[in-house]
């Protein structure tokens, strides 16, 4: 995943929040952020799926990140938000605390993730950051989205 | 040449001459003598070769130009129009088809095509060989001073023109070399030749004559009542004409010279001509008047599917608006503003229909593959079929359109296969040989129903029970009192065929269990009657769009869900006592069926708020023959509901078939009823 960023030196992120954390994952993912909304639960799929919502005509599928990093489910606040990222021109919203900024970030200061970073699992993270102050969490989309771990559960339950 | 950009153009368009190409073909088979069709075969193949050559498709520019080689000895009446040769032609046509289907899923277009290319050569060699005779004739009694190459639109004016008596003629006029003008004298020579008569063709072509992209002398060939001394006169009269030179054109002696020079006896000369078409060269030929013929037949403009999805999926949110809005109004009571939203509703009404409309395509598209595919069949089956169409322009959503190909395809070969019997078997019965096959296609109501006739042997109805009761399907007891047409229908029960023998033709594909799947998936139905030695219908009913159903919206606990209407058989309220169990499953007797519950909540798992009355709410649904009540807390009502996919992320869920978006704005789960039936 580093290879993607070779021949840039900046990156452009948006950072959100859960819990304490700071996270962030590239804009070019992300195709717009919604308020919380109406969702409908779907039965049967993962226990991160939220279920679905209308995202202008269009049935898209939520995500609650929390749950997905084993937390607790959210709850809704005034921060709460959806975000709309799009992985291989599907998708997907994942229900974050708080979207708060968007930022450059110099490639350079990516660094690899280290063993554990807070309390979830390292597979999902692609690298870490540090501006000032701020340790931002790089994510890695497609492993937190993955299809097989939904279609599994399809398979178990189907 | 960037030519990414056509590639969807090309794709479509290649299809679309294939497409006609097989059609005239099959039409040549049975009028082998009319030339008129060879034309429209000729130029939709030239038409192919011009455009794969120019997107640098070599292989398919190639069969192509050699399929064109034989379809012109065809049209010169070199070669005949028989079976075998017929059978050639027609692979090269799948070839072709495979090339832009491989090309259409992201590939070169590349294709070994060696036998059909070798089989193409043997019959064009037939002919040259034939030819070489006639064409040395030919040449000598020619009287064309430059080769004039003609389409057969312009041949059959000429021929006309000569069978009326008028002069064909081919005026060569050449301007002084000093003429400083010379556009300008081809035009005054042109307006000589337009109030004497008619121009056929000009060479150099007129556009280039305008241009001044000629040297000192351009011939036209020219067709009129008027005198040839007296023309000449007019012309010269023009100044700086050097000289008129007018020598008779005689239609036949051009098409066999023509042939001649068009069937290349070595391989030198076809590499030539391959290298021409293949630099991309403006077509000359053909081309232009079939184009002109398309512009007035229909203005239409494709238009990617997708993007019809989107304009659909923005109009809803318009018309969530509009619920919003109708709503506000009724409160303010205002009458300009109540004025406003009642003529805005009845707009976007207007605009749903013309959007759901956009999404229709004539069931035709289907159709078109099925008169080759039954030539095919027949003659693989030595069966004298005669296939009727009817109903081709019947108009059906899209989505529908791709889903029915293979189930259709599946039942016409059952009836060539099963129904229609061999030529000897119908002459016994005293039937007529050739045995009748009738594809309709018809608009009732709100479904459109796909009708497969055929004059064959029938169903045995014992036969069929015979077997279905050696396959388990039945037991002897229920045979008894099974009405015909529901032992019509025990052949489409899954692991059963009538076919006493597998034959090459049942042993592909699916049996016709999958066929029915495939039509009640897609909200539809299939009956089949039959009589002995009469022959069977196996008759589809379908809805006409799949984008818009009819569903039963019911609360389960807090949550809406939509029941397709088609599976439900209506609704009922049951009292918990008359609430039964049997294999420690709650069931009641619904009109004398003893039917199942399910309780919806459990099954969707939906957090539990409701306190549980006294009465179960049911909605009683079906899947064949079987049935079931679900248990919901309260019915919402009818509704007509837009069909939209749940996404790649979440589909091949559990029971759920889709969503669709309520008039709130929230989203609603369709229920697959056939999966909650077991």
């Amino acid at each position: 995943m580093f290879m993607s960023y070779e021949n840039v030196q900046q990156v452009k992120v948006i950072v959100f929040q859960i819990e304490d954390e700071e996270y962030a994952i590239p804009v070019h993912h992300v195709g717009s952020i919604e308020r919380v909304m109406h969702i409908t639960r779907v039965p049967k799929t993962a226990p991160f799926v939220e279920g679905v919502i209308n995202l202008r005509g269009v049935v898209t599928p939520v995500i609650d990140l929390r749950k997905r990093f084993g937390l607790e489910g959210y709850e809704q606040g005034g921060r709460t938000r959806i975000i709309i990222a799009t992985i291989e021109e599907m998708d997907i919203g994942l229900i974050v605390d708080g979207a708060n900024d968007v930022m450059d970030i110099e490639v350079e200061a990516i660094q690899p993730p280290p063993e554990v970073v807070g309390r979830i699992e390292a597979e999902y993270i692609q690298g870490v950051i540090n501006v000032g102050q701020r340790l931002l969490i790089l994510l890695n989309l497609d492993k937190v989205l993955s299809r097989e771990e939904v279609r599994e559960l399809h398979e178990v339950n189907g | 040449m960037e030519t990414n950009q056509y590639l969807e153009i090309f794709i479509d368009e290649s299809k679309e001459h294939l497409q006609s190409i097989n059609d005239r073909l099959l039409d040549l088979e049975k009028n082998p003598k009319d030339l008129a069709i060879v034309g429209e075969i000729f130029r939709s193949a030239h038409t192919l070769k011009g455009m794969s050559a120019t997107m640098g498709y070599q292989d398919l520019s190639n069969l192509t130009h050699k399929m064109e080689n034989v379809l012109d000895g065809v049209r010169n009446e070199k070669i005949y129009v028989d079976s075998d040769m017929l059978d050639v032609v027609f692979d090269s046509v799948d070839d072709l088809e495979a090339m832009v289907m491989d090309i259409a899923s992201g590939g070169t277009g590349e294709r070994d095509v060696n036998r059909v290319v070798a089989l193409l050569q043997t019959i064009e060699n037939k002919e040259t060989a034939e030819v070489k005779v006639a064409g040395h004739q030919a040449t000598n009694k020619t009287n064309v001073g430059n080769p004039v190459e003609l389409d057969e639109f312009a041949l059959a004016v000429l021929e006309q023109s000569s069978e009326q008596g008028l002069n064909n003629w081919i005026v060569r006029v050449a301007l002084r070399e000093d003429c400083l003008l010379k556009a300008a004298r081809v035009y005054m020579v042109f307006d000589v030749f337009e109030q004497a008569g008619e121009v056929i063709q000009s060479t150099p072509a007129v556009e280039e004559l305008e241009n001044e992209n000629f040297g000192t002398s351009f011939q036209v060939l020219f067709v009129t009542d008027d005198q040839a001394d007296n023309l000449k006169n007019k012309i010269m009269k023009i100044s700086e004409i050097d000289d008129v030179h007018i020598s008779v054109f005689d239609v036949d002696t051009y098409t066999s010279a023509q042939s001649d020079r068009d069937s290349p006896s070595s391989l030198e000369q076809e590499e030539k001509i391959i290298a021409k078409q293949g630099a991309g060269k403006p077509e000359e030929q053909s081309t232009a008047p079939e184009q002109k013929g398309k512009q007035a037949a229909n203005k239409t403009i494709r238009v990617n599917i997708d993007r019809l999805d989107v304009l659909m999926n923005l109009f809803e949110e318009l018309v969530i608006d509009r619920g919003r809005l109708e709503q506000i109004s009724n409160e303010l009571d205002h009458n300009d503003l109540k004025d406003t939203v009642e003529r805005m509703s009845r707009v976007s009404g207007d605009l749903q229909t013309i959007i759901l409309n956009m999404r229709m395509v004539p069931i035709e598209q289907v159709f078109n593959r099925f008169p080759r595919m039954v030539r095919q069949l027949s003659r693989d089956l030595n069966k004298d079929i005669d296939l009727q169409i009817v109903g081709a322009e019947t108009e059906l959503d899209r989505t529908v359109i791709d889903e029915i190909g293979d189930p259709l395809v599946h039942l016409i070969r059952n009836a060539l296969d099963h129904g229609i019997e061999s030529p000897e078997d119908r002459r016994q019965k005293g039937k007529p040989v050739t045995g009748k096959l009738e594809l309709r296609a018809y608009h009732s109501g709100n479904h459109v129903f796909i009708e497969i006739t055929d004059d064959g042997a029938g169903i045995h109805r014992e036969r069929v029970i015979q077997k279905a009761i050696s396959n388990h399907v039945i037991t002897e007891e229920q045979a008894v009192n099974l009405s015909d047409k529901q032992v019509y229908e025990l052949i489409m029960e899954s692991g059963f065929s009538t076919a006493e023998t597998i034959s090459d033709v049942s042993g592909r594909g699916v049996g016709l269990d999958v066929v029915k799947n495939t039509i009640e998936s897609l909200g539809g139905r299939i009956e089949i009657d039959s009589e002995l030695d009469q022959g069977s219908i196996f008759s589809i009913q379908l809805p006409l769009t799949l984008s818009i159903i009819s569903v039963m919206l019911v609360e389960v606990q807090q949550e809406k869900y939509a029941i397709p209407l088609s599976s439900i058989i209506e609704t009922a309220i049951v009292n918990k006592r008359d609430v039964m169990h049997a294999h420690n499953k709650k069931v009641i007797d619904f009109r004398g069926n003893i039917i199942p519950l399910v309780f919806l909540k459990d099954i969707l798992e939906t957090p539990q708020t409701l306190e549980e009355d006294d009465d179960y709410l049911l909605v009683i649904a079906r899947k064949g023959d079987k049935m079931a009540g679900f248990v919901v807390d309260s019915f919402i009502g009818q509704q007509e509901v837009v069909l939209k996919s749940l996404g790649d992320y979440l589909s091949g869920g559990f029971a759920i078939s889709g969503a669709t978006i309520l008039g709130d704005g929230q989203v609603a789960l369709i229920l697959d009823s056939n999966a909650l039936i077991k």
